[in-house]
């Protein structure tokens, strides 16, 4: 959490760029500007990739492609039957204002990924006022699977954060997400959040979602959105077998003050749990009592 | 084009079985989440922004003549709760229904074949705007203005609050509803180059969830 | 919310834009034309649904007959017919009528026609739809382009000055059904008085005076029905 590291070239960690990302590519380059003058906002900030490749070789997955360069710091957990894993460290888990976070992470044929956080991301207000982009993108080609399970996302008071979560299935492909907001530490208020997430399978849309939370988002916290919970969070399954047994939509928690979460199917071969509660500790409650993961 | 079309379209007597939903009134009322009027325009201000800007980005673009079968996939891919599904396309048939009555046009005949279950609400509502002879941000207009009137009609009988006091919450709202048809008609006009993807997707969780909780209930006034 | 749904409905005709049209894609009898629709209404209480419940035991046995009803709050007569058996649960649909059940059968009878239309798909050719209204005051009537005839249910006991009162119900409905004629001795109704006023309101359209949950006592209802069913059935669609 130490954000120390961050305004100084970050020397990226030999352990985390087993494969080199290629140079070609703008955004893989490690790029801190000072963050210095106003005019100079829209480039300030930290610009940074992380990039994961799972394939299949043998019975097993493995990672041909880690490498982080800025703050992420990965690596590789152990293997789990024919499932990699892979854990992104924080050396730095605070996107600030005018920041540029890029996730790559990308499933081979057949091969099998998980991916966490060590810790929660904390959205900061930087030097800046400008807002800071958390995009991932994530790749599952056919009969292979990824989870993608980071640890909450935290909005602090004036912080400004963009995410997005953009993610390509193939038709035989299967995904495991979680993902949770918290909106601001304990006794303040939220900063900006918006998000974004993109789920299409074989090019065809199947989740689109956006949420604003926070001062700009007009009604963000009334009684149909948010109606005061601090925590929401989501489960997104998509899984073929779900074409031959469609799940029931199902409610969990029958109290609004201590949260409450649903179970809907999607219109295709998928379903999303969606929950609110007062706290991160009481979501993950919930989801868990909604679709326990180990 | 007429304009005054949109006056009939977006009148609450459109006979498109609108008076039968709340939107999700009901059921915030029922959890105690919406007790006067103040908590009223809340909740049609969240609800405006979030599936109102939805329903108002995806009738745009069906009146811009973008394909309704794109944008009906793209409309269940914003609605993650399979009773906001079941109700949209209810209410998208009855529409149809109205609408082919109202201003014949192949379009859609077309749409009324293919999707014989009904299309989702705010697709068809923006094609019968195009057959109307509207703009797409006249669609936009009708579909987010849509969004909050079913709730205010619907509190007025729930809630028994003053219909003066009601009516002045969707007046309030004028400035978000500018807004938002505006937005929406903005975005509509990248959906020919960017796909559907270039439509809003904002999403309210408590909609979602409520929706489901209020499809349970053996006792209910309203539809959804 | 309709009894039966599903995302998409699994019909695969087209809908003519005014159901009532007689037209468009509802299946059609042997005579060439789809099912008579008769509206019921009246205020509540009276005894809608148990005319409903009569008229499916009476004529079951010789026609195909499907309900539509409209309940108010729950979905109490929709399960009461279910109860009583009076039909297989496939051919009773409920609508929810968002606190204003005389819109849905009035002014925006969309969600009563894809009910009706549903029906019709799902069961294939019908003889008779029943379309109970939700139970309103004695204005509300059936649009034109919901129902091809309606009943007009009051009883004896809500008064027996309503048929003076008139009214669009009891003055305009195609049959007027006093019900209950069992009670008037207890509250004191005057039958004589009830029969001469809807006689004075109504003209020549029909009046009967019956208690249906009587044996026997839907039987001049169920003989209405016939004969409507007849003239449908030989008049050019
Ligand atoms: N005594 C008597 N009661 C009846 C008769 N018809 C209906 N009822 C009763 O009147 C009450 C209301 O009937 P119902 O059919 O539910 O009325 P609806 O609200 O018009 O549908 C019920 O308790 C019925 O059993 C009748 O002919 N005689
Ligand atoms: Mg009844």
């Amino acid at each position: 959490m130490s954000r120390a590291a961050v305004p100084s070239p970050p020397t990226p960690a030999p352990a985390s760029t087993p494969a080199s990302t290629p140079a070609s590519t703008p955004t893989s380059a490690s790029t801190p500007t000072e963050r210095a003058t106003p005019t100079e906002r829209a480039v300030v900030g930290v610009h940074a990739t992380a990039r994961i490749r799972a394939a299949r070789a043998g019975g097993t997955t493995v990672v041909p492609v880690l490498s982080g360069d800025g703050p992420f710091d990965l690596r590789r957990g152990r293997a789990h039957g024919d499932q990699a894993r892979v854990c992104v460290l924080g050396t730095m888990t605070a996107p600030l204002g005018g920041d540029r976070l890029h996730i790559e992470a990308t499933a081979d044929h057949a091969a099998h990924l998980r991916i966490t956080t060590a810790a929660a991301t904390i959205a900061l207000r930087g030097p800046t006022t400008a807002h800071a982009t958390y995009d991932v993108h994530l790749r599952v080609a056919e009969h292979a699977s990824l989870h993608w399970l980071p640890q909450p996302l935290i909005s602090a008071a004036r912080s400004n954060l963009r995410q997005s979560c953009t993610i390509d299935l193939a038709p035989t492909a299967r995904l495991l997400l979680r993902e949770e907001i918290v909106l601001g530490r304990s006794g303040e208020p939220p900063g900006r959040l918006s998000t974004r997430l993109s789920v299409r399978r074989d090019g065809r849309p199947v989740l689109e979602q956006q949420t604003g939370y926070g001062p700009g988002a007009p009604g963000w916290d009334g009684p149909a959105v948010l109606a005061g919970h601090r925590a929401v969070g989501q489960i997104l399954i998509v899984d073929p077998a779900l074409d031959r047994h469609p799940p029931r939509a199902r409610l969990f928690g029958d109290n609004p003050a201590t949260g409450q979460a649903v179970l809907t199917p999607l219109a295709g071969p998928a379903l999303l749990i969606t929950a609110l509660a007062p706290d991160t500790m009481r979501l993950r409650r919930l989801l868990d009592a909604a679709h326990p993961i180990p | 084009m007429n304009r005054a079309a949109l006056l009939v379209l977006a009148d609450g007597r459109f006979p498109a079985g609108g008076h039968a939903h709340s939107g999700g009134a009901e059921e915030a009322i029922t959890a105690g989440r919406v007790r006067d009027v103040a908590d009223l325009r809340e909740f049609c201000r969240g609800r405006l922004h979030t599936s109102g800007l939805v329903a108002a980005g995806l009738a745009a673009a069906a009146a811009t003549g973008y394909d309704p079968l794109l944008l009906d996939e793209a409309a269940d891919a914003r609605t993650a709760a399979p009773a906001l599904r079941r109700t949209s396309r209810r209410l998208g048939r009855q529409l149809l229904r109205a609408a082919r009555a109202t201003w014949p046009c192949a379009e859609l005949d077309d749409l009324a074949a293919t999707r014989p279950g009904g299309a989702h609400q705010s697709v068809v509502l923006g094609l019968t705007a195009r057959g109307a002879g509207l703009l797409p941000v006249d669609a936009a207009y009708a579909a987010a203005y849509e969004s909050i009137s079913g709730p205010v009609a619907a509190a007025v009988r729930l809630l028994r609050l003053d219909p003066f006091d009601a009516t002045a919450v969707l007046a309030h709202l004028a400035a978000d509803i500018d807004h938002v048809a505006a937005q929406a008609a903005e975005a509509a006009q990248h959906v020919h180059t960017d796909g559907v993807a270039a439509l809003p997707a904002a999403s309210a969780p408590l909609l979602d969830l409520t929706a489901e909780q209020h499809a349970t209930r053996p006792a209910r006034l309203f539809a959804s | 919310m309709h009894l039966h749904h599903s995302d998409t409905s699994p019909d695969g005709h087209t809908h003519g834009p005014n159901g009532s049209g007689g037209s468009g894609g509802s299946p059609q009898r042997p005579g060439g034309r789809r099912a008579l629709r008769v509206g019921l209404g009246g205020p509540v209480g009276s005894g809608k649904t148990a005319t409903v419940a009569a008229l499916c035991r009476t004529l079951r046995g010789e026609l195909s007959i499907a309900v539509v009803t409209n309940d108010i709050y729950t979905r109490e007569d929709a399960e009461f017919l279910l109860r009583e058996a009076v039909l297989p649960a496939e051919r009773i649909t409920a609508v929810q009528t968002g606190a204003c059940p005389h819109t849905a059968i009035r002014d925006d009878i969309s969600a009563n026609l894809e009910a009706v239309e549903d029906l019709e798909e799902r069961l294939g050719p019908l003889d008779v739809i029943l379309v109970e209204s939700g139970g309103d005051n004695l204005t509300a009537t059936f649009s034109k382009g919901l129902v091809d005839a309606q009943i007009f249910v009051i009883d004896v006991a809500g008064g027996d000055d309503i048929p003076r009162k008139g009214g669009p119900g009891v003055t305009t409905s195609d049959l007027l059904v006093i019900n209950k004629t069992d009670l008037a001795p207890h509250v004191g109704a005057d039958l004589e008085a009830m029969a001469r006023d809807a006689k004075a309101q109504r003209g020549d359209l029909p009046t009967v005076l019956t208690a249906v949950k009587s044996t026997g006592g839907i039987t001049p209802v169920a003989g209405w029905i016939r004969e409507r069913l007849t003239a449908w059935t030989a008049c050019p669609a």
